[in-house]
């Protein structure tokens, strides 16, 4: 007996697909520079955020952006039903103080970068399956946190490699709604944690690269589609040399996706601003999302979208530990509406 | 896809090593000893300095390592010290500088976490290392040559 | 001359350290350096070709990492020969102790005044 909602091995369709009904986003000041600048709602230029620690910033950006995203939708924080949210701290705190302070059921998400394409798919499952009207989700992350957490303080004198990304600063917020205006979610493929090997923290993009190609093929052999079908696949964070990776590996596994590839990391920063490889972090697929993305789908330029959320699911730990960095996808189809 | 995963893990292994960019070894290592001989050249002004004050040989060195521990903890301070890290690479981690910097930089970001186990332990996050092999292996020395002079 | 010299020997020991970064596995990092440096810098020292190069070249031998090792062996070595095996064990401290010292309190200093930029 198959699940009446998926098709292939990882693919869910939504029978009413639920909808986009407002985003909202914070970036720190280099995003704020950079080429996508205009897309977002607010930039704030003090990494602090008048807070005494990065990480109170960071949490302030989360929550600040998800109750923006409520609010332009008219919507107030008593009609949601569940918050859906997660960061790259240990144990999610940025989302778990938010949810604190919003005071809405909430079910904390760690997909590392991915986490706000793991929170969309679950919250569209949430609205078509009737187990709510309304989802909050969000997602954030920030340089200086993210630094010290995972590789050195940012005062310590070290050269990046040119294939290091820049953590983004930032957060979004994103309404999801079982009807009303917007772009609609009609397609999640859940990815597969994969594992090629990778086990240099400072190289991202090559450790998510095989996830984002799997669940791409996946999500091709699971709905019969090709890419013809979209205008546009959108990755998560894969920077300039994982998103080479990824083409190359689709390439030889027979799909060409080259001409509708771009990376929410490649696109964030542009090459002067000593971002190297580009950006990554939550924050980087979710506030591209939820700025650009969103307001290119609402002006008709795109229609048919295929965003594909891209995590590396390390820990200082495990790579102290000499362990591997196995990386996640997770796809979702938006479609004008 | 279909291959078995200890053979997609080598040619990705050489997919990956093929599309990385390889790092500018000449502009390093130039920036490298440029960075490094401009930091050693300061200390031995300060050693010429100091040894004209009428120090002795070792306490200018001392007074040397001194100063050059102290500009290094301002400029790690002010936010400066990484900027310059970026062109000079090993030529700002090797120098006794370097070391000063490495210490200080963990200890102003964990601040937030207490002067005990904020300040005071992340001083040492990359000292401590040093300190212990620096000392381990000193005593081996010194144990050898008892036993062997 | 001292001065060029200088120059030239504290670039080169920086310059191996840069490749030793660059050429090898993402493993090797500053603090790997740094520890490598120091244990280096003891082990020259024992062997007694640490001081004529520091006759040479100055600063440029005292200033890098392994410098602060060379400290370290000759002050426990000269440690054994005053006081016998208990000199091992205080020696190569006390000959750093300026250096440990002046660390620890301008790096507390610096971070208790100064905020991280970011």
């Amino acid at each position: 007996m198959v699940a009446p909602k998926k098709i292939g091995v990882q693919t869910r369709w939504f029978q009413n697909p639920p909808v986009i009904l407002g985003c909202a986003t914070i970036v720190g000041e280099k995003e704020g520079m950079g080429p996508l600048g205009h897309t977002f709602d607010k930039i704030i230029t003090d990494s602090h955020y008048h807070e005494k620690s990065w990480e109170k910033a960071e949490q302030r950006m989360l929550q600040e952006a998800m109750q923006m995203a409520v609010e332009r939708t008219g919507l107030s924080l008593k009609d949601i039903d569940f918050m859906l949210a997660g960061d790259l701290l240990n144990q999610i705190i940025s989302a778990n103080y938010t949810a604190r302070n919003l005071e809405v059921p909430f079910i904390g998400l760690y997909g590392a970068c991915s986490t706000l394409y793991e929170s969309m798919a679950l919250g569209a499952m949430l609205i078509d399956g009737g187990y709510a009207e309304y989802v909050l989700i969000g997602a954030c992350s920030h340089y200086a946190t993210a630094e010290r957490q995972y590789r050195f303080p940012v005062e310590q004198g070290t050269q990046r490699p040119l294939y290091a990304q820049w953590t983004v600063t930032g957060a979004a917020g994103m309404v999801l709604a079982r009807q009303g205006p917007g772009p609609v979610i009609t397609h999640a493929t859940i990815g597969k944690v994969v594992d090629l090997g990778q086990q240099d923290p400072m190289n991202m993009g090559a450790a998510m690269a095989p996830a984002a190609a799997d669940t791409i093929m996946y999500h091709f052999i699971d709905t019969g589609r090709t890419i013809d079908y979209y205008d546009l696949v959108i990755t998560g964070d894969l920077g300039t040399y994982g998103k080479e990776l990824a083409q190359r590996i689709l390439i030889n596994n027979g799909y060409d996706i080259t001409s509708r590839l771009v990376d929410c990391g490649v696109l964030i920063y542009a090459p002067e601003q000593d971002a190297h490889a580009g950006g990554s972090g939550c924050a980087c697929s979710a506030v591209v999302t939820c700025g650009y993305l969103q307001q290119e789908i609402q002006k008709g330029h795109y229609r048919h979208v295929l965003g594909v959320g891209t995590g590396a699911l390390l820990s200082p730990c495990s790579s102290l530990q000499g362990e591997n960095i196995p990386g996640i996808a997770h796809a979702v189809v938006i479609e004008a509406g | 896809m279909t291959q078995p995963l200890e053979i997609r893990k080598k040619q990705y292994k050489k997919l990956v090593d093929e599309i990385k960019p390889r790092p500018p070894l000449v502009r390093n290592t130039l920036g490298a000893f440029i960075f490094g001989g401009l930091i050693a050249l300061i200390g031995q002004f300060l050693l010429n300095f100091f040894q004209g004050q009428g120090l002795s040989v070792n306490d200018a060195g001392a007074a040397t390592s001194t100063t050059l521990v102290f500009l290094a903890s301002l400029l790690t301070g002010l936010g400066i010290y990484d900027e310059i890290a970026k062109y000079g690479g090993a030529g700002t981690i090797v120098p006794i500088t370097g070391f000063a910097n490495s210490m200080v930089s963990p200890a102003m970001e964990y601040r937030a976490e207490g002067l005990v186990l904020g300040v005071g332990a992340r001083l040492f996050t990359i000292a401590g290392p040093v300190l212990v092999f620096g000392i381990f292996s000193a005593w081996l020395v010194a144990l050898l040559y008892y036993f062997f002079r | 001359m001292i001065f060029l010299k200088a120059f030239i020997v504290g670039g080169l020991f920086c310059v191996v350290a840069q490749l030793l970064i660059d050429l090898t596995t993402h493993k090797v990092t500053p603090a790997h350096i740094l520890v490598g440096y120091v244990v280096g810098g003891v082990v020259l020292s024992a062997f007694g070709l640490y001081q004529p190069l520091i006759d040479w070249a100055g600063a440029g031998a005292t200033v890098p990492i392994t410098g602060f090792g060379h400290l370290l062996a000759q002050g426990a070595i000269q440690g054994v020969e005053q006081k016998g095996i208990l000199g091992a064990f205080s020696g190569g401290v006390a000959a750093v102790a300026t250096g440990i010292t002046a660390a620890v309190i301008f790096g507390y200093l610096a971070a208790i005044f100064f905020k991280p930029k970011g």
